[in-house]
């Protein structure tokens, strides 16, 4: 029998005003086991852990429950302190009286019987639990981003400014993400490829870097600080040792109708292209789809012109395996589908726009060179309707329900420039909140409203209505004014809401990295470890976590850095002991454990057993602990009850089941 | 094929031709309108009352008919079909509704909202087709170009009615293709056309028919269609402009080539 303490946390209120907690102390006193029972304000504090310390030396405790909050939160703490204290740190067991009990239940009786019960079902398994002792593994001291844009360059930049490896996997033809596609950059206005190019540059140039682009991850598998990736390296049909970046090839491509991503099919490209002139790499790819080589057999143009060689149409993908210690997901995002929003006559009329399709039509290298211009018939414009929130902050299912965040900075950036630009042209912001928290953020869309002129009505709009004339008819409310508003225009720009990258669910599922209901992965703790997800050596940067401007993905984009970079700074891991293992005497090799195990890790050996007297050799299943995650499938699907977790024994469950029902 | 039949009473004064042209043309294309018995007016409007049982009763009545003989029940008036399928929504979906009216009515066996709902275009568009259509068209109407008016009672709410995509449909056009014209395609198509406001403020329908109208013959049509009599009236009645608006079941009458026989 265990000599076990239990110490029940008031959490200041949180706990004792919904539980009562001396009555708890007062039950589990009397539990067999149970030699010292008390209850504390904080137990997490330095003077609650010194009473467990007190306690484990005056009262000779062999165990230790603690009944606090969820073991997610303090588990660790909780299992460091009897660590100091001289205990085995697998003979904590922690009760959750808080997100299990207090916070759910308004009954204080009901919530002290509950919480009591849950005790004494901690008090059974530390009863049955044995000391364990973690294992080791290694850690390999490189990196992968996945995602280019100047989320995964800065984490990457930073990883490797500290001297270790680290290798960019990018989807499209060139690094540089969203922020390439953006012409000018709020609250200081200066231009984004200015700020974004060097940085591109000092990631393809740096000697610890690695860019894989016009690829992606295939495969991933191990765990933290030794993950094995498959990276599929699509062919691009040029050779990049050879290429010189001359562009003649692209010049002379006689397949110039395919929608240009990177100016969001406001215009086309070559079949063979680099998406924009500062791409990096500057080795154009063939899209296969609209190439007439590739569909026909015929032309092979590029292959002609090409001085260098570099043309291969032969090229076939290329997978490469490649060790790692840490994962970053990187992957960013995309403007939602306008599809279920025709009220605003996008998919009706060239001169509903999207605010990212604005900013390659303000951009000098865009389809219009930099010209403010109406797509459809090239008019310069003289009014201008801005609608914010389309698609965001909406509550039914046709939206997202949360805030894009990025819109409201935007669009009084996008709104100024034009006003500083064509002063004789008139703009007009619907808003239903203007949201501009954030350093010279207010000053700035105060200076839209104050020094430019610009018109913020707040309201939404109804409905864009196409008219004959080819304008465009803006129906909306002005709630301050309490009337409705019929305003004609000549352009109208949509603040479409951003969402995760399509791609992000099956990189997820790789990873098994958790993912929310909106796509956004899933942080560690929302506020306590914002860059890590829960899998352990999956950290996040940038969109892919929730939505954020420039200036925080790049804080982000550190913060993950440096959570890399402090796990490949370790030479060894500690794994956790909770690991898999089968009792040779019962286990008859059926090979049903290895056939459920998620991570490869069972195998079998012919092991000589003595089996009561009898010696003879069995083919028995054999568990790699460090490849073991403690998910028990293992144990549940074992016929013979031969696989048992350590730490979670069947033994130990049925105990605290036991305790619970009795 | 046969379906049970719910004119409504317009279509049986004022309406006439959206269904006389509907029958002829239904026969032509194979499939059979049986006029459920005893029909009583549906109300005309979709009673909003969560507590209204009453003016529900006669469409739970001729949903349970058309249950009873094993049919879907087809609606031509725009009205009707709204009305009528609200309530069947309701008494599928809305227990107290459904438990109040079954205590009302005491049917022989209680209604709980199996009757499918389907609009005479539904009808082309899901059973017959568009494609097929075309075959049996025998006078195209070639060179007409027309302007669908959907108005707000087939497509709103869009979850419900799930007619087609409110802001921007296609069912009407699609149809006007099918007969062998051509669709002009107007941003006011499935704006209201005022209803009922017109007996008590005449410049508000007006100026909402205007609207329709104006647009509708400024992106060059040069008719419109309209299911629903309320609309056909409001647009005759209402509108400055003097545009001709048929029922599109006599267009379709006259592209079967029937128009004269109904």
């Amino acid at each position: 029998m265990q000599r076990i303490g239990v110490f029940v946390c008031h959490c200041g209120s949180n706990i004792a005003a919904t539980v009562d907690v001396k009555k708890v102390v007062e039950v589990i006193a009397a539990e067999p086991g149970v030699v010292h029972a008390e209850d504390y304000q904080y137990m997490c504090s330095e003077a609650g852990q010194e009473k467990i310390a007190i306690a484990v030396k005056e009262k000779k405790l062999t165990g230790i429950v603690v009944c606090s909050c969820s073991p997610r939160m303090h588990e660790a703490t909780f299992r460091k302190a009897a660590e100091r204290a001289g205990i085995n740190p697998y003979m904590v067991e922690i009760a959750n009286i808080r997100e299990h009990v207090s916070w759910i239940h308004k009954d204080i009786t009901e919530a002290t019987e509950k919480a009591v019960i849950l005790a004494r079902a901690a008090v059974a398994k530390v009863n049955l639990n044995t000391p364990l002792t973690p294992g080791e593994s290694r850690v390999t001291k490189r990196a992968l981003v996945i995602g280019g844009g100047i989320a995964g360059i800065q984490t990457a930049l930073d990883i490797a400014d500290a001297g270790y490896e680290v290798d960019i996997v990018e989807k499209t033809p060139s690094i540089g993400g969203r922020m390439s596609q953006i012409d000018k950059t709020f609250p200081t206005l200066d231009c984004s490829a200015c700020i974004l190019t060097p940085k591109m540059v000092e990631a393809a140039a740096h000697e610890k870097i690695t860019i894989y682009t016009y690829s992606e991850v295939e495969k991933v598998s191990g765990f933290v600080g030794d993950f094995t990736v498959d990276i599929r390296k699509k062919a691009r049909y040029v050779d990049a040792d050879k290429c010189t970046g001359c562009g003649a090839c692209q010049e002379k491509c006689p397949s110039k109708k395919t929608p240009s991503e990177f100016n969001r099919a406001l215009n086309t490209r070559t079949a063979i292209y680099t998406p924009f002139a500062q791409a990096i790499p500057n080795v154009p790819v063939i899209d296969t789809e609209a190439c007439i080589k590739f569909k026909t057999g015929k032309c092979g143009l590029c292959q002609k012109i090409c001085a260098a060689g570099a043309v291969d149409y032969t090229q076939k993908d290329e997978i490469v395996t490649e060790k790692y210690g840490a994962i970053v997901v990187a992957t960013g995002f995309d403007t939602i589908s306008l599809d279920k929003y025709d009220e605003y006559a996008y998919n009706q009329s060239p001169d509903v726009i999207t605010s990212l399709e604005l900013e390659r039509v303000m951009n000098a290298a865009g389809p219009t060179h930099g010209h403010l211009e109406r797509l459809s018939d090239g008019k310069a414009p003289k009014e201008i309707v801005f609608i914010q929130c389309v698609g965001s902050r909406c509550s039914d299912d046709r939206g997202k329900p949360y805030c894009s965040k990025i819109c409201c900075m935007y669009t009084a950036k996008h709104a100024m420039l034009i006003r500083d630009k064509y002063p004789d042209v008139n703009v007009t912001v619907f808003y239903i909140d203007v949201r501009t928290p954030g350093k010279n953020f207010d000053e700035f869309y105060r200076r839209a409203v104050e020094q430019y002129g610009v018109n913020y009505v707040k309201g939404q709009v109804g409905k864009v209505i196409p008219q004959p004339n080819g304008k465009l008819l803006v129906q909306g409310s002005d709630l301050l004014d309490n009337k409705q508003i019929l305003k004609e225009a000549d352009m109208v720009v949509l603040a479409t809401a951003i969402e995760p990258n399509k791609d992000v669910r099956k990189i997820a599922t790789m990873l098994t990295a958790s993912i929310d209901t909106n796509n956004f992965l899933t942080e560690a703790h929302a506020k306590l470890r914002p860059v890590e997800s829960p899998t352990a050596g999956i950290f996040l940067s940038g969109v892919v976590q929730g939505p954020k401007d420039i200036p925080e993905t790049v804080s982000q984009a550190g913060a993950a850095a440096v959570k890399v970079v402090g796990l490949l700074a370790k030479d060894k891991l500690l794994t956790n002991p909770c690991t898999a293992k089968a009792d040779e005497l019962l286990c008859n090799g059926c090979s049903s454990c290895a056939n459920v195990c998620p991570y490869g890790a069972i195998s079998y050996e012919d092991t000589l057993v003595n089996d009561h007297g009898i010696r003879e050799t069995r083919r028995i299943a054999i568990v790699n602990s460090a490849l073991c995650q403690g998910c028990g499938a293992c144990t549940v699907a074992c016929p013979s009850g031969a696989m048992d977790l350590q730490g979670f024994s069947n033994r130990q469950i049925l105990s605290e089941v036991d305790a619970i029902c009795r | 094929m046969k379906y049970s039949y719910y004119p409504g009473c317009t279509l049986k004064n004022k309406a006439k031709d959206l269904d006389a042209y509907a029958r002829a043309s239904a026969l032509a294309l194979g499939f059979e309108l049986e006029e459920i018995e005893n029909w009583q007016c549906c109300g005309g409007v979709y009673p909003l009352g969560s507590d209204e049982i009453a003016t529900k009763l006669s469409s739970v009545r001729a949903l349970a008919e058309a249950k009873a003989k094993g049919q879907d029940l087809v609606t031509l008036c725009s009205a009707c079909h709204h009305v009528i399928k609200r309530v069947n929504d309701d008494m599928k979906n809305v227990d107290d509704i459904r438990f109040r009216a079954n205590n009302y009515l005491k049917l022989d066996t209680p209604y709980a909202g199996e009757t499918n709902v389907v609009h005479f275009l539904e009808l082309l568009r899901d059973t017959i087709g568009f494609d097929e259509l075309k075959k049996r068209v025998v006078k195209p109407l070639t060179g007409k170009k027309i302007g669908a008016y959907y108005g707000c009672l087939l497509l709103r709410p869009s979850g419900i009615l799930a007619f087609d995509d409110p802001e921007n449909p296609k069912i009407m056009e699609d149809f006007i293709r099918a007969l062998g014209a051509t669709p002009v395609i107007y941003p006011y198509r499935n704006e209201c056309c005022g209803g009922y406001i017109s007996l008590k403020e005449k410049d508000m329908a007006k100026n909402m028919c205007d609207k329709i109208t104006e647009s509708a013959s400024g992106f060059g049509a040069d008719m419109l269609i309209t299911a629903c009599p309320l609309c056909m009236y409001n647009l005759n009645k209402s509108a400055s402009k003097d545009i001709p608006v048929y029922y599109f079941t006599e267009l379709l009458a006259e592209a079967l080539g029937l128009k004269e026989e109904a």
